[in-house]
């Protein structure tokens, strides 16, 4: 099989693809977005329930491809527990690893399993559906409630 | 000026020849002749855009290499030159079509805008409160939202006729919502998400019955079957140039001769004008008061090669072609475990719409890109159908005459590499 293809798809994307941890809404969330991918049709919604500035609760439902469902799946695993300030901060790195493929080893180190995602940079085509979690967590936080799409 | 230039054509056997011609005519098209990551590009996307033969582009490039100018403006000679190949490129879409008189074809950008063409400039006038335009559940987002578009404008209401989950228009249905209120039918000859062939013979009469004008969206079909606008007594017919080997930028509107000396002008500018004052405007004749400013005079005489090469290759031929093809493929596919033919009419052109257990379109086609294999992802501009048929998305293969069998068992083997990825 193609190298790059295998990078994309590693046990780890298909696993969280195909058994998403955090599957389904939330009863009591305080945030709720629903982002959109208007290239495929992609479709989340992301809840999360914030207690004094920490994500005690998170979920995700909706329909896409193994690459945004994973990137879902593992962004609720990694954002449990953690303050707002602290989710949005990774808001960054991960774009850029999302962007690029790489990162300073420090970088690299502080997202741990999120590295797994690193392939999708070879697959300009398929960023917006990796990005499409972080985006629609991003403007949850941020306030936004009319929804999100990644053009 | 003497705009009647149409070539001689020769006479088209479309025996046993006409096959191999069109077997062999995949060296053509030089973009066929690459590679993608790595492997020999299989393309199965000419749903969305064909690829161009050789000649289509050798007549682009010659026209600005020596003819280009601007087109019913100068007495100079390449001016001259540039309204003969653009006016001879009108009679080779009249010959193409069989319309009645050159004057019936309007150039257009594409079907989206020969679409938005008839219903601003014919419909929108037409058309009050109440009245109903009837359109189907498989219709292209560019045969919904022009029509939605005169709906808000004019308080009338856009009717849906039903399809059955193998992708055919209800035909009892869609007579039953012919009504004294429906001003226009509007439906794809070929729908681009599932292939299915509509009856347009059946549809025109019942509507024609009523008096209700029949507008057909010719996109998919043009390119791939002979298509005789008198024979069907259709009103209009719209199609895209780049999806029948010709550039995009282009593409024509045929309405009869009758209504469109009827319809109000749609853009200004100049070509559509005789005689321009502050106080008043006098129209320019049909087809150029349609047709402001300089047009796509490159992409227009490009389409006229494209469709000198389908008439020299042979329209029959070609759809039989296209037809071995398409039984080929819906065989191969229906052997994929796991996998969906989404369209599944009883009479369809090449077009492959499908779905797999466990796996997303998009995944598909990203993999199969990596194969070299294109083909595409997603709702086919079709979202209602795709709503109406309970998919998000389908990854759909296309064929057109270039392809071959080994295109579709190329198809195949990226197939088993989803499946071994996702099964
Ligand atoms: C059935 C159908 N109608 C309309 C269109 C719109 O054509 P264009 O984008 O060339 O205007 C397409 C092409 O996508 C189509 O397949």
């Amino acid at each position: 099989m193609n190298p790059e293809l295998r990078e994309l798809y590693q046990d780890l994307i298909l696993d969280h693809g195909r058994h998403p941890r955090n599957f389904g809404g939330l009863d009591g969330y305080t945030h709720k977005l629903e982002g959109f991918n208007p290239l495929c049709g992609d479709r989340l919604t992301v809840y999360l329930k914030v207690v004094d500035g920490k994500i005690e609760a998170i979920g995700f439902e909706g329909q896409g491809c193994a690459i945004s469902v994973a990137s879902a799946s593992l962004m609720t695993e990694r954002l449990k527990g953690k303050t707002v300030d602290e989710a949005l901060a990774l808001f960054e790195p991960v774009h850029q690893l999302l962007m690029t493929g790489d990162l300073d080893e420090e970088e690299s180190e502080s997202l741990g399993k999120l590295t797994m995602l690193s392939g999708v940079s070879e697959f300009p085509t398929r960023v917006k559906c990796a990005t499409l979690a972080w985006h629609t967590m991003k403007g949850a936080l941020s306030g936004k409630s009319d929804g999100i799409t990644t053009e | 000026m003497d705009t009647s230039f149409a070539e001689a054509q020769e006479p088209v056997d479309n025996g046993p020849d006409a096959m191999d011609r069109v077997r062999a005519a995949r060296a053509d098209f030089p973009a066929l002749n690459q590679m993608v990551s790595g492997m020999p590009l299989v393309y199965l996307d000419s749903a969305a855009t064909t690829q161009k033969p050789l000649k289509v582009i050798e007549q682009i490039t010659d026209y600005y290499h020596r003819h280009n100018a601007n087109v019913h403006r100068g007495v100079h000679e390449l001016s001259e030159r540039a309204t003969r190949l653009y006016e001879g490129a009108r009679d080779k879409i009249r010959d193409f079509i069989n319309a009645s008189a050159r004057e019936e074809i309007v150039f257009v950008r594409g079907t989206s805008e020969a679409i938005n063409l008839v219903a601003q400039s014919y419909l929108r006038p037409r058309i009050g409160e109440g009245d109903e335009i009837l359109i189907t559940e498989m219709e292209h987002h560019s045969n919904i939202v022009p029509w939605q578009l005169v709906a808000e404008q004019t308080g009338a209401k856009l009717r849906v006729a039903p399809i059955t989950d193998s992708g055919e228009l209800m035909m009892d249905s869609f007579a039953d919502m012919l009504g004294p209120r429906t001003k226009l039918v509007a439906v794809a000859h070929i729908s681009n998400a599932l292939g299915t062939i509509n009856p347009v013979q059946e549809i025109i009469r019942l509507s024609h019955d009523r008096d209700i004008p029949v507008l057909l969206d010719g996109a998919q079909a043009v390119g791939h079957m002979p298509v005789d606008v008198q024979a069907l007594d259709c009103d209009f017919y719209a199609f895209s140039g780049h999806k029948m080997y010709a550039p995009t930028g282009i593409g024509a509107l045929y309405t009869r001769r009758d209504i469109l000396e009827s319809m109000i002008p749609w853009q200004g500018g100049g070509e559509m004008i005789r005689k321009v004052s502050f106080e008043k405007t006098e129209y320019n004749d049909i087809p150029h008061r349609f047709e402001a400013g300089t047009p796509a005079i490159a992409g227009a005489i490009g389409l006229g090669a494209a469709i000198d090469y389908l008439e020299a290759l042979g329209r029959p031929a070609i759809e039989e072609w296209e037809n071995e093809l398409l039984a080929y493929a819906t065989d191969a596919l229906n052997s994929v475990p796991g996998l969906r033919m989404i369209g599944t009419a009883r009479h369809k052109a090449g077009i492959l719409s499908f779905v797999m257990d466990n796996v997303h379109p998009h995944d598909i086609s990203t993999i199969l890109d990596k194969e070299g294999v294109a083909v595409r992802a997603g709702h086919h501009c079709a979202m209602p159908l795709m709503d109406r048929l309970g998919v998000p998305a389908t990854t759909r293969a296309s064929l057109a005459l270039y392809n071959n069998r080994e295109d579709i068992d190329a198809l195949l083997k990226g197939l088993e590499t989803v499946r071994a990825l996702f099964q």
